[in-house]
């Protein structure tokens, strides 16, 4: 049984050290289509990390009966199934939401995270620490999910939440959303910035020059 | 990974296992919350439809919704060729009527669309409106489904017409894919506001239009979205369409529910 430290360090290591987007740059896709609004994003990074965490949890428990012949199938499969649900308990608990993010609650299956998690650690580890593997990872995404959906929600629509912070010129306030923050391509520089930002305080994460 | 795992018969056996149990609790989900779901899209179409009769300010909690719904709302189906009234399509079946669903592109049930740049290829013959009632039972509102191309994709909504039949209170967006902040502008209730008491028709013919410019005193054309052109002519093409003969127009001029 793995002991405290180790379970800390798969809970929090990714928040940071081994953040999924920032240092492996996996995830990218949904990143920039779903962070518009803060919302939406805090939606994604709950499903997200429910599916990791629960995938993971999952293959870990069957990992030593999985022929490695078929094995990314079987991921797959697992996977697949886990999104389905999350789709449905959103459509059921949360139908707005589902509105919005139509089309990427399916598109989990695809992310790379999910598959990674499960490739790269949920295949040889034990299930608790698969778990908490996963919902650090999840936590990961959220992390960077979080900080860019409040950035362009906020100089986008100058809202946080849906409240009103910086009063639009559309409204009659006098601030003037800016439109570029709120189109999805926006999100690869805030992403940017935000891995120079983390290679700063953690320079080890730097790749060595070739 | 060891090999001996590796055999075929146990390859199958996993793979079925893992799919049997997958699948179970997927049908589960599905089936489970298929109740709450079915609510859910209900209540969004409800209180967009009281959106559009301006009465949605009145609900306070998702149960006054359906209370409001049901006290004030009543949906007519009409047929778009005769602009008469035609018994529900759907009648004895489980599901509601749906004039977006499968009977707009089937045949017999729905008529191709030429010629017109609203941005679909055919529509249900039949068509939903949905009457607003005050508190004496007298009609106070019209409530049309409309729908078209905006920039990205169709855009749908509902139109609301006084009881006159021409003169607009409201027309919201419920469902579109326009650019944030510039085309999904359309959602703005300040926009929305510049549609109340604009007229639809002149003199019998469409008039409306979306232009550039304030058009405060201009009662036939509402002020563009600037940055969203093609989302202003997606929203002008599908008023002309609907409101022309192709459309509700014929329904409009019977004034069907006045009788």
């Amino acid at each position: 049984m793995a002991d405290t430290k180790e379970m800390k360090k798969a809970l929090f290591g990714p928040i940071l050290d081994s953040n999924p987007i920032a240092l492996h740059v996996l995830g990218i896709c949904s990143a920039l289509a779903i962070t518009t609004k803060l919302e939406t994003a805090l939606v994604m990074s709950l499903a997200l990390t429910a599916v990791t965490a629960f995938s993971s949890l999952f293959i870990s428990l069957i990992r030593n009966q999985i022929p490695s012949s078929v094995r990314i199938i079987i991921q797959m499969t697992i996977i697949a199934s886990l999104v389905i649900v999350v789709d449905q308990v959103l459509k059921a608990y949360s139908y707005e939401i589902s509105k919005q993010l139509s089309v990427f609650v399916g598109l989990i299956i695809t992310n790379c995270i999910v598959m990674g998690r499960a490739e790269a650690y949920a295949m040889k580890s034990p299930p608790l620490m698969s778990f908490l593997d996963g919902i650090g990872n999840g936590l990961g995404y959220s992390f960077i999910l979080i900080v860019i959906g409040t950035i362009k929600e906020l100089a986008g629509f100058g809202t946080i939440l849906g409240f009103e912070i910086l009063p639009l010129v559309t409204n009659g306030g006098w601030y003037q959303g800016n439109g570029l923050l709120i189109l999805p391509f926006s999100s690869f520089f805030l992403i940017g910035g935000m891995i120079w930002f983390i290679r700063t305080i953690r320079p080890e994460q730097v790749e060595p020059k070739e | 990974m060891s090999a001996k795992k590796e055999t075929l018969g146990k390859t199958v056996a996993v793979v079925v296992a893992v799919c049997l149990v997958c699948s179970i609790i997927v049908s589960g989900a599905a089936v489970g919350l298929r109740e709450l779901q079915q609510t859910n899209a209900a209540l969004d179409k409800q209180s967009n439809i009281l959106a559009a009769a301006g009465l949605l300010g009145e609900a306070k909690t998702k149960k006054d919704i359906a209370t409001i719904y049901d006290a004030k709302v009543e949906e007519r189906f009409v047929n778009l060729q005769t602009g008469e009234y035609v018994a529900n399509p759907a009648e004895g079946e489980t599901k509601p009527y749906d004039m977006y669903g499968r009977v707009a592109k089937a045949e017999g049930t729905s008529t191709k669309v030429e010629g017109s740049p609203a941005g679909f290829s055919s529509r249900a013959n039949v068509a939903s409106v949905y009457l607003i009632k005050d508190d004496e039972g007298s009609i106070s509102r019209i409530i049309l489904p409309v729908h078209g191309s905006g920039l990205w994709d169709l855009m749908y909504g509902f139109l609301a017409l006084d009881n006159d039949g021409h003169t607009i209170r409201e027309l919201i967006f419920y469902q579109h894919k326009e650019t944030p902040g510039l085309g999904g502008e359309i959602q703005n209730p300040e926009w929305q506001a510049k549609w109340n008491g604009k007229q639809l028709f002149s003199n019998g013919d469409v008039a409306i239009e979306v232009n550039k410019g304030d058009n405060r005193d201009d009662q036939y054309a509402v002020d563009a979205l600037s940055g969203a052109t093609l989302t202003s002519n997606g929203v002008e093409n599908t008023l002309q369409y609907w409101a022309s003969d192709n459309g509700y127009g014929n329904y409009l001029k019977k004034q069907s529910w006045k009788s």
